[in-house]
């Protein structure tokens, strides 16, 4: 099965709208409500990064497998200005737009794999699966 | 040319729109025509041949008039953009065939009479899709507003207590209001306690928090305690993975709670009494 969807970033509502895809393809595949709640919020906060820093960008959404083992993987890609220090930015509290710094360290928290590939003035696609045990 | 086409669209205006729908028949499927009734169909495409003919034969102004109103009302209908341009379309291209066939297209005239076609139909299509846009200009409009009255009221419940029940997706126009709602209505009800119910929030992601957390900042600069009620346990768990600290205000999982940890607050308790 690879069934695979993805939003558009460009205004603020379409945030809203990632993350329903996200809670929808959650319920799909079976994950219990605090999954689900933990993977909507994880879209909601990488939503939120190409939103905020990029401007625009794509989640794709996808539903993987493997063995007996189901998942879902989320990709969030821009062309923005990329994450200068991924090690900062993954550090709790470390913020350049004001808010609470929590954003990545949470969402690879709340995810079980996770992963960041960025190159400076080209952008970033980070990718995220949670795995229902 | 102008008058050629007039004409010959008014004599033949039948078989120009039994082409028509024979065409629309087979372009769309059936459905269109089975949800319309025949008599709603046959009217609205006599209506639209007539706003054809008048353009080219009425003045400007009687044609803008006619025009409008025409395009309110197929949007009044309810049918989709796509079609109509399609049917639009379409009746151009019946009217390119049938007058070749007449043989009053030749290749001489054919550049003229292209040009009169393509300043007769661009102006509608513009028009229909002006019309469209106006309506879901309106409604987009309407929501927002609608959606700004629910958006965040603070309900004076007892003396010196507030509650502000928060439904809906929080983005940064509604936590700007939530804020001036807050602060306004704390110092309106003279609250000492502010309970923020959160049980109708979707989700609680960093930027939700962030703003929950300056909102009870605020708040006690004003003078008054914020509460966070109606935690869901799905919700305390993601705030906790998160590592958002939210050990500054008292939480509570239900509001009825929170509201009894408000009276104790403010020294006092809901009592049972006995009637006789």
């Amino acid at each position: 099965m690879n069934l695979r969807s993805s939003v558009d970033i460009i205004s603020e509502w379409d945030i809203v709208a990632a993350r329903q895809l996200g809670r929808n393809e959650a319920k799909d595949v079976g994950f219990g409500t605090v999954d689900q709640a933990r993977i909507t919020t994880a879209i909601s906060e990488l939503a939120r990064n190409i939103y905020l820093y990029a401007e625009k960008g794509n989640i794709e959404i996808k539903q993987i497998s493997e063995g007996n083992l189901k998942g879902l993987l989320v990709i969030a890609s821009d062309k923005g200005p990329g994450i200068a220090d991924v090690r900062k930015a993954m550090e709790d509290g470390y913020t350049t737009s004001g808010g609470l710094g929590a954003g990545l360290p949470g969402v690879k928290r709340l995810m079980d794999d996770f992963k960041i590939e960025t190159v400076v003035d080209e952008g970033t696609v980070i990718t995220a699966t949670k795995w229902m045990r | 040319m102008d008058k050629q086409i007039a004409t010959y669209i008014q004599a033949n205006i039948d078989k120009i729109l039994e082409k028509w729908k024979v065409r629309m028949e087979d372009d769309q499927d059936d459905r269109f025509f089975q949800i319309m009734s025949d008599q709603v169909i046959d009217t609205t495409v006599r209506e639209f041949g007539e706003l054809m003919i008048s353009s080219l034969t009425a003045s400007e102004e009687t044609y803008d008039e006619k025009l409008k109103d025409f395009s309110v009302q197929i949007v009044r209908y309810g049918w989709s953009v796509t079609f109509v341009l399609r049917a639009l379309t379409n009746f151009t291209e019946v009217i390119y065939e049938e007058m070749e066939e007449a043989g009053l297209l030749t290749e001489s005239n054919y550049k003229s009479f292209r040009e009169i076609l393509t300043n007769w139909i661009t102006p509608l299509n513009h028009s229909v899709v002006d019309a469209y846009s106006k309506v879901w200009e309106k409604t987009v409009n309407l929501q927002k507003i609608a959606l700004q009255e629910l958006s965040a009221s603070l309900i004076p419940v007892f003396d010196k207590i507030s509650v502000m029940p928060l439904v809906g997706t929080i983005d940064t126009e509604r936590a700007k209001l939530i804020m001036e709602n807050l602060l306004q209505g704390v110092v309106k009800h003279r609250a000492e306690v502010v309970l923020l119910d959160i049980t109708g929030v979707p989700v609680v992601d960093t930027m939700v928090a962030h703003h929950i957390i300056q909102a009870a900042d605020a708040v006690r600069l004003v003078g008054a305690k914020c509460m966070l009620v109606g935690i869901r346990p799905e919700i305390a768990q993601t705030i906790v993975t998160l590592g958002i600290n939210l050990t500054d205000f008292t939480t509570t999982s239900t509001l009825q709670r929170g509201m009894e940890q408000a009276l104790a607050l403010t020294n006092r308790a809901i009592i049972e009494v006995n009637v006789k």
